[in-house]
């Protein structure tokens, strides 16, 4: 298996994740120039449908004005904006800490990890440092947070390919069991606006530790179990495998991060490259997939949420005592030096990352999100090109969005 | 490795399904269904949802904490809350005169429950509540929440939130012993006589 | 990765006419950026991408930022003789910094694990030369955050494949995301309104307002 690894220039703490794919799997068949006549219609046998924003399968307000030559697709355009908020300038016009909640709401089901790259950034640009207990903390809850939306987006993807809902509504049920533990920790199921600059809110209740370890150790089983449900699955392999294949220099190309971008076989995880936080001290490896197709994607989200589990354990382990937030970090009043940062974390969905130009005053001059989801359906249609229609639901499905992130 | 038969990952996925159903039948943790509203799933004692105002004693108007110091108004990030201040200070429970907010008005169909206003708060009096079942029918009139509705004694406080409520209350009260001892030091020195120089040392 | 410095020195060898400027950063963070001129923007993107020691292959963030028309202060130490004595004295002087809309690209390296380098773009004015070149033909993944430039500031990029709105509806005027951007009179009435919302208020329901 080493030497496997070495030959695909893999080092020992990425480890590869497919199934083979059958032969030829993954070229698209063809592709098709649409041409239009003189009065704006299509011409030929092309058809020009939306799958609009009302939609099953389009994981929130999300339009896709697709050009299709019989079942497959010629042309396919993404168009959102349906979620708009304008979160950038709200921010602008609220201090530091207001935006926190905001940022709760920006991917919804990964507000802990919205949180901590608002205040990495924050911490960077003031020069605030937290605590050790405090990081702890955040590694728990961050890679809680990677569990339970790689569980809810395979359970997701499934229930777009029409399995009506049987594998979500058991990841749901295991899902639930750690939305008990960001309740009795934050008070909140899922906006729990819970990390500040320098450390975290509060600490853990008495007793968290024991639930947390108790849902962890239950986790694997759980595992173990949906993967019997779905790994070896015919129907979902024949689905998967070969559609949607992503090139690993045209994901590099496009920006693309997260799984997906590991899915087609580029070893880059924030966790490792940046070591922000205290990454350095777990041991945890990178899966990579071979095809880059959703296949893939689904693998590599089900062996990182095994990796996640193993950081998991070991934080729980080692956690120590002590205070939660610097002494330096102040609730009100808060105005950082003028200057600029950028702090990026590894978001469950990809590199999620915040630029802050702050003035002297108590609100930011530019507040920037850099969301995955956004960035990775840049390459949507190029995955989409002659594939059919229902692969266009699960192609977009294995894309992880979260329509809070793309509008923002 | 043989090669697996056609079928052979249905027929597994059909034998989970079928462990997960009848396994609901006989195991407890299979069965996950809370069947909402007969039966409730009891709230942890951090969960929160929309502030409320706390007030001792047993008169909800001169028991009010809040001194309409505006910190809560200004840090909501949506701006839902509504203050105006007193112009005249008013005796409180324990007699003292303080500013009290006239009207205090939250706006729950804003409020975002980020609890910002419960961490700034210098004097413990706006807390997060945990009624959930608030729908009506009429958005403005019942969404706005007053004074009145508001203030919910400081009993309903250790009820629902017990360990936070006895935080608060050993810490206030710490607070009072200490002003109730500076006040005692700095009422014995001036009876202790008008001289002020100190008693010769005995030889 | 190199410094700043070097890598400076190494696009204006390669760049023949680039004019490179470094913007410093003075906060903790500090991490200080490099201005480039329009005219050889793509010249150094494609070096920073294919230069064998940077390999620069990640376009991570394009962010547009609205710097408005300031007034900047400076106080300067000039020589003055006074009651015939030549002192040194500090006079402020003021004077106008045009406003511009800038463009910053933070660029990492997935293939050498380094990085950030971070570029930036400035347009000419604020008003009718708001343009500055694409950097889609180098690094695709900026082709949407590019639209989104477009779409809320209003920067116009030369030779982006698909310039149009992304985030606002077809059709919409105006660029939100700009410091001087007027929302349009649109009041809905809402029970707690403060400060410039409390303006409107007043303007809409005269009689009403928060009791």
């Amino acid at each position: 298996m080493s030497q496997a690894l070495t030959e695909r220039g893999l080092s020992d703490t990425a480890m590869a994740a497919s199934i083979p794919a059958p032969e030829g799997a993954g070229a698209p068949n063809y592709t098709v120039t649409p041409k239009r006549t003189p009065d704006g219609s299509l011409e030929g046998d092309l058809l020009e449908i939306s799958m609009g924003p009302q939609h099953p399968s389009t994981h929130g307000v999300f339009r896709m004005d697709v050009v299709l030559e019989g079942e497959r697709v010629a042309r396919l355009k993404p168009v959102f904006g349906y979620l708009h908020r304008n979160h950038e300038k709200i921010g602008e016009n609220t201090t530091y800490l207001g935006s926190m909640p905001y940022t709760d709401r920006l991917d919804y089901f990964c507000s802990l990890t919205n949180n901590w790259a608002y205040a990495l950034t924050v911490e960077k640009l003031a020069g605030l440092q937290a605590p050790e207990r405090a990081e702890y903390i955040r590694v728990i809850t961050a890679e809680l947070t990677r569990l339970q939306n790689h569980i809810s987006l395979v359970g997701f993807l499934l229930q777009d390919m029409g399995a009506s809902g049987t594998p979500l509504m058991y990841a749901f049920r295991e899902r639930e069991t750690i939305l008990d533990l960001f309740e009795s920790l934050t008070g909140a199921r899922m906006m729990c606006n819970y990390m500040r600059f320098g450390g975290c809110r509060c600490d853990l209740p008495p007793g968290w530790l024991e639930q947390a370890k108790q849902v962890v150790g239950e986790f694997p089983r759980f595992l173990d179990e949906f993967e019997a449900l779905l790994t070896g699955n015919e129907i979902l392999m024949s689905r998967t495998q070969g559609v949607g294949c992503l090139p690993p220099d045209l994901a590099v190309n496009a920006s693309v991060t997260g799984p997906m971008l590991r899915a087609s076989g580029v070893n880059y995880d924030v966790r490792k490259v940046d070591q922000y936080g205290i990454y350095d001290r777990f041991s945890f490896r990178v899966p990579l997939g071979e095809h880059g197709d959703v296949y893939d994607r689904y693998m590599v989200r089900i062996l990182e949420m095994r990796e996640s589990l193993k950081i998991l354990q070991q934080a729980l382990r080692d956690i120590p005592e002590g205070p939660i937030l610097d002494p330096r970090a102040k609730l009100r009043g808060f105005r950082p030096k003028p200057g600029e940062a950028y702090g990026r974390i590894e978001a469950p969905k990809g590199e999620l990352g915040f630029y802050l130009i702050s003035d002297g005053t108590p609100n930011p001059y530019r507040y920037r999100v850099r969301p995955p989801s956004f960035i990775n359906l840049t390459i949507l249609e190029d995955m989409c090109l002659g594939h059919h229609v229902a692969d266009v639901v699960i192609i977009l499905g294995s894309v992880d969005i979260v329509m809070g992130e793309v509008d923002r | 490795m043989t090669s697996p038969m056609l079928g052979e990952g249905i027929l597994k996925g059909l034998a989970e399904t079928a462990r997960n159903f009848l396994g609901s039948y006989v195991k407890e943790d299979r069965l996950v269904t809370v069947q909402y509203p007969e039966e409730r799933l009891p709230q942890t004692e951090a969960a929160r949802n929309f502030p409320f105002l706390v007030y001792d004693a047993d008169n909800w108007q001169k028991g009010l904490r809040c001194v309409a110091c505006l910190i809560c108004e200004k840090e909501c990030p949506p701006q839902c809350i509504y203050i105006v201040k007193d112009t005249v200070r008013k005796p409180d429970h324990t007699g003292k005169l303080q500013f009290q907010p006239k009207v205090f008005d939250i706006d729950i169909s804003v409020c975002m429950s980020c609890q910002i206003c419960v961490e700034v708060c210098p004097f413990d009096a706006i807390k997060m509540d945990v009624e959930y079942e608030l729908s009506t029918s009429d958005r403005f009139g019942s969404l706005l929440l007053r004074k009145e509705q508001l203030a919910k004694s400081n009993d309903y406080y250790r009820k629902v939130h017990p360990a936070e409520a006895a935080d608060v209350d050993a810490r206030l009260g710490a607070e009072k012993a200490r002003a109730a001892k500076v006040k005692a030091t700095a009422a014995t020195k001036p009876a202790a006589g008008p001289s002020p120089a100190p008693p010769p040392a005995v030889a | 990765m190199e410094t700043l410095e070097q890598i400076k020195g190494r696009v204006e060898a390669a760049v023949p006419g680039a004019s490179l400027q470094i913007v410093p950063n003075d906060s903790p963070a500090g991490e200080p950026s490099l201005l480039v001129d329009n005219g050889h923007a793509l010249a150094v993107a494609r070096f920073l991408r294919d230069d064998p020691s940077l390999r620069l292959d990640y376009a991570s963030n394009v962010t547009g930022i609205d710097w408005l028309d300031a007034v900047v202060q400076e106080k300067r130490k000039v020589k003055q003789v006074i009651e015939g004595v030549e002192r040194e004295i500090e006079q402020t002087v003021e004077h106008k910094k045009a406003g511009c809309l800038e463009v910053v690209y933070h660029l990492y390296s997935m293939e050498l694990k380094h990085g950030p380098l971070i570029l930036r773009l400035r347009t000419a004015n604020r008003s009718d030369n708001a343009r500055v070149p694409s950097l889609t033909p180098v690094w695709r993944g900026a082709e949407f955050q590019e639209r989104e430039a477009y779409d809320l500031y209003g920067i116009t990029f030369e030779g982006h494949p698909d310039l149009r709105r992304i985030l606002m509806w077809d059709g919409f005027q105006d660029f939100p995301m700009r410091k001087d951007y007027v929302e349009p009179d649109d009041y809905e009435y809402e029970p707690t309104p403060h400060d410039d919302v409390l303006e409107k208020a007043r303007q809409h329901f005269p009689g009403e307002g928060p009791a």
